[in-house]
């Protein structure tokens, strides 16, 4: 595996506990840039715990964060990072259009004293141009189907011009047709060297993607049970599916074990 | 007939309630958004206890009502922040406990304290005086200008907390903006339509744009059109039917929400047929 690019997220010996009990323990992770990387495990597992840790949204009891070679403590370069929710909770209760959600992604205290440039709005369009959304740029984000939702939460990540986009569950709860729409989307992001992180129980329809598969499955003295290219070893693969939700459940296993 | 603006004291109520038209459903808007309707509502219990204090103490009663509804901001924010799950409870005790703070300190105060309370409770726009409005204009502006500056980072915090945190934008420090800006309404928005119904003036016009609008920007400003027109129309109204105007002018906002609502159904359904 190519590891030459710069060193995106450093995770070093993190352990985080809720209530005294262990969610992780001492993950070790490094990702560079242009890697595209699926974090795999059970419910409960602690994906999303790690996902929060790295991005400042979770506090952690021992152990070291970095983003692009500076300590998570003193890092103030957001505008390199996109979350991609799996949606916008404020957007269903007040109307917000599809333009709204994409330049959202650009809002940030730096900008706070102008506004949106010519350029960036011309970001934004492309981005919607990218993911075929541009006709529907004047609907309510909430009247689209949940496949072309989540692809306008990619255009706004694209939009921002990120480095480096975490992204949660992008195909939980869209139809096998939608995600060959969107894994055309991600596609042109890796071709654009960006580094992704996919949160997902369910590899189907983004394996070919894939370049780095990392497991989690709590309990043992670490978190991290494989860190390697894909498939998963299949004596992981029944772990990792044991909590499986996805709909008709046997599809991912084939994102696992081909 | 007798002109409403022969007389100086409606002209000024006038100010007053366009002003309060203007400036309630712009911050009513982001509440709707993170589904804080009633959180208004909780501010103006808290600043009830503000005016039951000044009239214990002898104090003015719009800068009293003022600090205590930006202390209950705070106070709210932290609780909000906190505990997540018993959030509710909590607040539903600080609003509880500003309405019967508010009541018990009137009754306290000398005089005649617990009945002027009722032209805090539901409005007294005959008694706006020169300084009242200069004072309300002052706050409206400040409002205006935060919003102008921060509204953008407000929006984001609105629509996913966490996302905007990872957009490096403060979100404590933007809720508790939030809250602060509703108290600021709230206080403005007491000699109008009264604290029992201030929240009103917040909510019902951004409720019954909403109806219609694709966007977030729309919704702000058809919001705003219905609160000015709701605030001025229902204090004329209320002139020449001699009724008191804050029940008025959240009547009309109703009205208003009840129009537009009739009016998006079926535009509604043709959109759910369209999908």
């Amino acid at each position: 595996m190519e590891r030459t690019g710069q060193e995106v997220v450093l995770v070093d010996r993190l352990c985080v506990e809720f209530d005294g009990e262990h969610v992780l323990e001492n993950v070790d992770v490094t990702i560079h840039a242009g890697e595209f990387v699926a974090l795999l495990g059970p419910n409960g597992s602690g994906k999303t715990t790690l996902i929060r840790a790295v991005l400042g949204l979770q506090p952690y009891d021992h152990g070291r964060v970095a983003l692009f070679g500076t300590p998570l403590s003193s890092f103030r370069s957001w505008e390199r990072i996109a979350l991609v929710p799996q949606r916008l909770p404020g957007a269903s209760s007040i109307p917000v259009s599809v333009w709204e959600a994409v330049l959202s992604g650009l809002i940030s205290p730096k900008r706070r004293w102008r506004p949106f440039s010519r350029a960036e709005k011309a970001a934004a369009t492309r981005a919607l141009n990218d993911v075929g959304l541009w006709g529907k740029r004047h609907a309510r984000l909430d009247t689209l189907s949940g496949g072309q939702q989540r692809r306008a939460l990619i255009a706004r990540a694209l939009a921002s011009g990120a480095d480096l986009l975490v992204m949660d569950e992008p195909t939980a709860g869209v139809d096998s047709e939608h995600v060959a729409r969107l894994t055309e989307n991600l596609a042109v992001l890796r071709e654009r060297g960006t580094t992704v992180i996919v949160v997902t129980h369910d590899l189907a329809g983004i394996t070919h993607l894939v370049t780095r598969a990392i497991v989690l499955d709590p309990g043992g003295r670490e978190s991290v049970v494989y860190d390697g290219p894909p498939p998963v070893p299949t004596t992981l693969s029944d772990h990792v599916h044991h909590h499986d939700d996805a709909p008709g459940g046997a599809p991912s296993a084939v994102g696992l074990e081909t | 007939m007798t002109s409403i603006l022969d007389f100086d004291f409606m002209r000024r109520a006038l100010v007053a309630a366009a002003l309060v038209g203007l400036i309630a459903p712009l911050v009513g808007v982001f509440l709707v958004q993170r589904r804080l309707a009633l959180l208004g509502d909780g501010m103006g219990h808290v600043a009830l206890t503000g005016v039951g204090l000044a009239f214990l103490l002898g104090t003015a009663p719009i800068p009293t009502a003022m600090a205590a509804a930006v202390l209950g901001a705070f106070l709210i924010e932290f609780i909000r922040y906190r505990s997540r799950t018993a959030g509710d409870v909590a607040l539903a005790l600080l609003f509880y406990g500003g309405i019967a703070g508010g009541v018990m300190f009137a009754s306290l105060a000398p005089g005649k304290a617990s009945s002027s309370l009722n032209s805090y409770l539901f409005g007294s726009l005959s008694t706006v005086g020169e300084g009242d409005l200069l004072a309300l204009g002052a706050l409206c502006l400040v409002v205006v200008l935060v919003i102008t500056v921060l509204g953008r980072e407000l929006f984001a915090v609105s629509l996913d907390p966490d996302v905007a945190a990872v957009q490096g934008i403060r979100v404590r420090v933007m809720s508790t903006l939030m809250a602060v800006l509703a108290a600021v309404v709230v206080v403005v928005g007491m000699r109008v339509v009264g604290l029992l119904l201030v929240s009103a003036i917040m909510i019902v016009p951004v409720a019954a744009a909403q109806q219609v609008t694709r966007s977030f920007r729309a919704t702000a400003v058809l919001a705003i059109v219905i609160g000015l027109v709701a605030s001025v129309s229902g204090l004329v109204g209320s002139f020449y039917v001699e009724v008191p105007p804050g029940p008025t002018i959240v009547l009309v906002a109703l009205l208003a929400f009840a129009v537009l609502a009739t009016i998006a159904m079926p535009i509604r359904r043709r959109r759910r047929e369209a999908a």
